[in-house]
């Protein structure tokens, strides 16, 4: 199987679907990897690093997207600019393209893909799970994300963002608020928090109070009951009454603090307005607002996509392409996470789009030619929550160790043991009692033998079935001609070398065993 | 000595039983239980003796000490390699005397001679006939399992030794004979509890024969690879016959103790059986690796190449590694090469090299025959390992040495769905950065299946008796 690697033709994009480790990785699972000259010329992975790799650079563009089975990219299919042509055209029946597609919003890229009979994976259409995690290439862009929009962020603000007190005198530290928790939030908070600023957090889902926490940032807390977690640890829409609580949270908030970093998103919908322009009145000259929400409409009323804007005094950032500002640290989070889905996808057999994995069935947005998008539901819900009413995940039956019985089993030995009860005089029954008895206590204390001493345990257990010769001593009293004694007496004599025999050997065997 | 004496006697014995073999949990209480076992059997053998109607003290005591002293001898010379044998040999002494025991306890009950606990029992003996049906079933029974368990063992012994072929024995129609041997022991049965006692010993000497038979026959249909699974299935019987010789003399302490015995090799079985990922039945039915194994051996026809290499790659391997794993098989213990696995053992250990051991749970011819081996090499037994314990650092592992095994490293047994040991836990050697497998010749193990772990790309095969070439090895590590 080969897989090419095109350069991103996406204006002002920077990053690239393979770096030089991760094709090592690539070719180690079995493909041939060709690579667009200069693919990752802005990310600062030359040509020569991937040659060392183990990839061939190939220079025709059309040859490379010809020759491939699996084309790996960064951004969807669009025109190229060179070539003059769509992206998609250059791609031919039978090929496998994966790439970040955006299913929701692009149905009629869909379409256009499915035309070519081809096979589509979106990676940020991988379902969140935890066995899916690293490939997760949505989080790890919005990982990066969350760290460049305080970068952004401290490059315009005028000042420092952690306290000191200087010989000049002191200065305060920054403040900083973070809306939404998630991957970016989360990013945003650390990154903050280790330059030195005040960070707060405000989220609508309180489950993640104690993340954010641990990020080194106070939690924002309203006064109002309600929970915000929505299917696969997205937020959901909240209620007005809870909107305006929030609201009000926020142009206090917006007062007092020098950054806001807005990272709220609710799946498939437009991003919900929470700065609003009055908030933006209310803030600092020289404060900023960085809105990660731009792409989808921005959280920001004054949000520009793609664009820095002074309002008020107020900077308001609405980059869209910030992991792409960071193009070396992002293509190899990208690379690693599309060689992780690819190593699922060579299970036995090689490559396979098996649509019976979860992982793989919500990745793949067209099948040989057919949109398969938007992919049946999860069965069980992606992160799960507490109180949840539904099916609790049964516990694994062990089917290792001792303690493994069945109900027919039992039922079948309960009857078997009342019928022996039922047809057997009192005597039989004492010994039976006694036996069944010994039979457990032998059965509890031999799991417990490690299994280095096995034979150990078998010479111990050989030389005390010697036992038997208990049955031959009292049998062994009478005349010395008659059957009776002298098969006893040979029996004596047999389980004698066995008792004797078994013994010696254990304890030879055992003083052997030394640490 | 007073019946409740005796009784007190017994039940401490029992506790002692039950102490030894808790006592072999671990290597720390392992000797102590063993001299639990000892002075219980003491106790229980003195009790016996003293009791009231036991007055052939002469003969007794003749044949304790002759028997005593055998057995002491054999165990003194007995090579560690030859366990298994032993082991085998002594099951077939208890199979032997519960056959005794049994026909001369019925013997007895025709000539008036009884024993304590029998004779209190004798009022209702002779009063109920349920109960004496079930007194004749006992000893039917007990007869018949000691008769399975004595030739089974001999077999065995002769297969563990080499004196039989350890190939299968495959007649036709055997499960037929087996079922066969056994409908005719339960009718047999049946005749010995309605006869009269004077005609009665014919159809019980007839089973006892018939019982024999089925012993040869059950082992003999069983492959050498199975046979850690058929001697702890044997000391099992062993257990049996002994409980079922308890039940025919009324005596509790003999049935206790048959009971833990029987339970024990039971487990045994079982945990072999698992891990060898073959049920109970399948091994007993036997006939494995006799024809399965071609076909996937045959299954792809690619061009098979394995990489050669001597003994002083080898040194150098192990000189440059910082982890190394020992696999032994039972081609270390046919070469006797632990000696100098633990002499290459030290030097490496002494040069600051990880060396570890992982042991399959049937590598050998009986449980933990391996852990033997190497105890008796005196290799510490803290870095001998359990497959489970060691198998995922493989991956982290320089070279692992296989040394004399091949079906417990077979990745056949975790790829190739195809090959008759699928699903079989193995030994995960291939993930290894290097594996060296000490092999006498490119021949198939004893499941008859081919390895691809000779073919693998990290493989080296070192051609030769396991014993030279890890002598050859300590010398080159030693310059």
């Amino acid at each position: 199987m080969k897989i090419g690697i095109p350069k991103e033709i996406h204006p002002g994009e920077q990053r690239v679907a393979a770096t030089p480790d991760s094709i090592i990785k690539l070719i180690k699972l079995g493909f041939e990897v060709s690579v667009e000259t200069n693919a990752g010329a802005n990310a600062a992975l030359s040509d020569a690093a991937y040659l060392e790799s183990g990839a061939t650079i190939v220079n025709d563009i059309k040859a490379l997207w010809d020759d491939s089975d699996i084309i790996l990219k960064v951004r969807s299919p669009e025109k190229h600019p060179q070539l003059d042509v769509d992206e998609i055209d250059l791609l031919h029946e039978g090929q496998n393209l994966i790439c970040f597609i955006q299913p929701a919003q692009n149905q009629e890229l869909l379409e256009r893909l499915a035309a070519k009979k081809i096979t589509v994976q979106a990676i940020d259409a991988v379902p969140r799970i935890s066995r899916a995690q690293k490939m997760d290439a949505l989080s790890s862009m919005a990982n990066i994300a969350g760290y460049r929009a305080i970068m952004e962020a401290a490059h315009v603000f005028g000042r420092f963002f952690t306290g000191q007190i200087t010989a000049a005198g002191r200065v305060p530290p920054a403040k900083v608020m973070v809306i939404g928790a998630g991957v970016a939030g989360l990013s945003a908070v650390g990154t903050a928090n280790s330059l030195g600023a005040i960070v707060r957090a405000f989220d609508t889902r309180p489950e993640v109070k104690e993340q954010v926490e641990s990020m080194g940032a106070e939690f924002l807390e309203l006064e109002f009951e309600e929970d915000g977690s929505g299917e696969g640890g997205y937020a959901k829409v909240m209620s007005k009454e809870f909107i305006d609580a929030e609201m009000a949270l926020f142009k206090e908030q917006a007062a007092e603090v020098d950054i806001i970093v807005t990272t709220a998103l609710i799946p498939g919908k437009p991003a919900p307005k929470l700065i609003t322009t009055e908030m933006v009145k209310v803030m600092k000259e020289g404060s900023v607002v960085v809105d990660l929400a731009a792409e989808n409409g921005g959280n920001c009323e004054l949000t520009e996509k793609n664009k820095a804007v002074v309002k008020n005094g107020v900077t308001i950032i609405g980059y869209t392409d910030l992991p792409s500002r960071l193009p070396t640290q992002s293509s190899q989070l990208y690379s690693s996470n599309l060689v992780h889905l690819l190593s699922d996808m060579c299970k036995d057999e090689g490559f396979k789009v098996d649509m019976e994995d979860d992982v793989i069935r919500g990745a793949t947005v067209v099948h040989q030619g057919e949109v398969s998008w938007p992919p049946p539901p999860l069965k069980v819900p992606a992160i799960a929550k507490p109180q949840q009413t539904a099916e609790p995940i049964k516990p694994k039956e062990e089917d290792t160790g001792p303690k493994k019985l069945n109900l027919p089993v039992l039922i079948g030995a309960a009857a078997i043991f009342m019928g022996i009860g039922y047809a057997s005089p009192p005597d039989f029954l004492s010994h039976f009692i006694v036996f069944v008895l010994a039979c457990f206590i032998g059965y509890q204390v031999v799991w417990n033998v490690t299994p280095a001493l096995h034979t150990p345990l078998m010479s111990v257990t050989n030389a005390i079935s010697g036992i038997i010769v208990i049955g031959a001593i009292l049998q062994i009293s009478g005349p010395i001609d008659s059957p009776v004694t002298i098969l006893a007496a040979i029996a004596v004599l047999i389980a004698s070398i066995n008792i004797g025999g078994g013994f010696a050997v254990t304890q030879r065997m055992l003083r052997m065993f030394r640490r | 000595m007073s019946t409740g004496v005796l009784t007190a006697s017994y039940i401490g014995a029992s506790i002692l039983f039950i102490l030894s073999l808790g006592g072999l949990s671990n290597q720390q209480t392992a000797q102590r239980g063993s001299t639990f076992g000892i002075i219980g059997m003491a106790v229980a053998i003195i009790a016996t003796t003293l009791s009231d109607q036991i007055t052939g003290y002469g003969v007794l005591g003749l044949m304790v000490i002759i028997g005593g002293a055998i057995g002491l001898f054999l165990a003194s010379r007995v090579e560690m390699t030859q366990m298994p044998e032993l082991v085998a040999i002594l099951h077939s002494f208890v199979g032997l005397a519960a056959v005794l025991v049994g026909v001369s306890s019925f013997l007895g009950a025709g000539e008036g001679v009884s024993n304590v606990f029998a004779g209190l029992a004798s009022g209702s003996q002779h009063a109920s006939g349920a109960a004496k049906t079930i007194h004749d079933i006992e000893i039917f029974l007990g007869v018949f399992i000691g008769g399975v368990t004595f030739t089974g063992s001999v077999v065995a012994f002769g297969k563990l030794n080499g004196r039989i072929s350890s190939k299968p024995l495959m007649l036709p129609g055997r499960h037929l004979l087996n079922l066969g041997i056994i409908i005719g022991s339960v009718i047999l049965g049946v005749v010995f509890v309605q006869s009269e006692h004077s005609s009665a010993l014919i159809p019980l000497l007839i089973m006892t024969a018939l019982s024999f038979v089925l012993g040869v026959h059950l082992v003999m249909a069983i492959g050498g690879a199975d046979m850690p699974v058929v001697v702890s299935m044997l000391n099992s019987y062993s257990g049996w016959a002994a409980a079922a010789t308890g039940f025919m003399l009324s005596n509790d302490l003999l049935i206790i103790v048959g009971a833990l015995v029987g339970s024990s090799g039971a487990i045994l079985s079982y945990i072999m059986c698992r891990a060898m990922n073959r049920s109970f039945v399948s091994v007993i039915l036997g006939g494995f690796g006799t024809g399965t194994g071609t076909s996937s051996a045959s299954a792809d026809d690619g061009p098979k190449e394995y990489v050669a290499t001597n003994a002083d790659e080898v040194a150098d391997m192990l000189n440059d590694a910082n982890n190394v794993i020992i696999v032994p098989g039972y081609g270390m213990a046919v070469a006797q090469a632990q000696n100098t696995v633990n002499e290459i053992t030290r030097i490496l250990r002494d040069k600051g090299t990880q060396v570890r051991f992982g042991i399959h749970p049937v590598a050998g011819r009986l449980p933990g025959h391996m852990n033997v081996l190497l105890a008796e090499a005196k290799v510490p037994y803290d870095i001998v390992m359990e497959m489970d314990e060691i198998n995922e650092d493989f991956p982290k592992t320089d070279v692992v040495l296989v040394i004399g095994a091949n079906d417990i490293v077979n990745p056949g047994a975790a790829e190739d769905t195809s090959s008759p040991i699928y699903g079989m836990p193995v030994l995960e050697v291939w993930n290894a950065t290097t594996a060296v497998i000490l092999k006498r010749s490119m021949a198939t193990g004893y499941a008859g299946v081919d390895n691809p772990l000779f073919y693998k790309e990290n493989s080296r095969m070192l051609f030769g008796d396991a014993r030279e070439s890890m002598d050859t090895v300590l010398g080159s590590l030693k310059k």
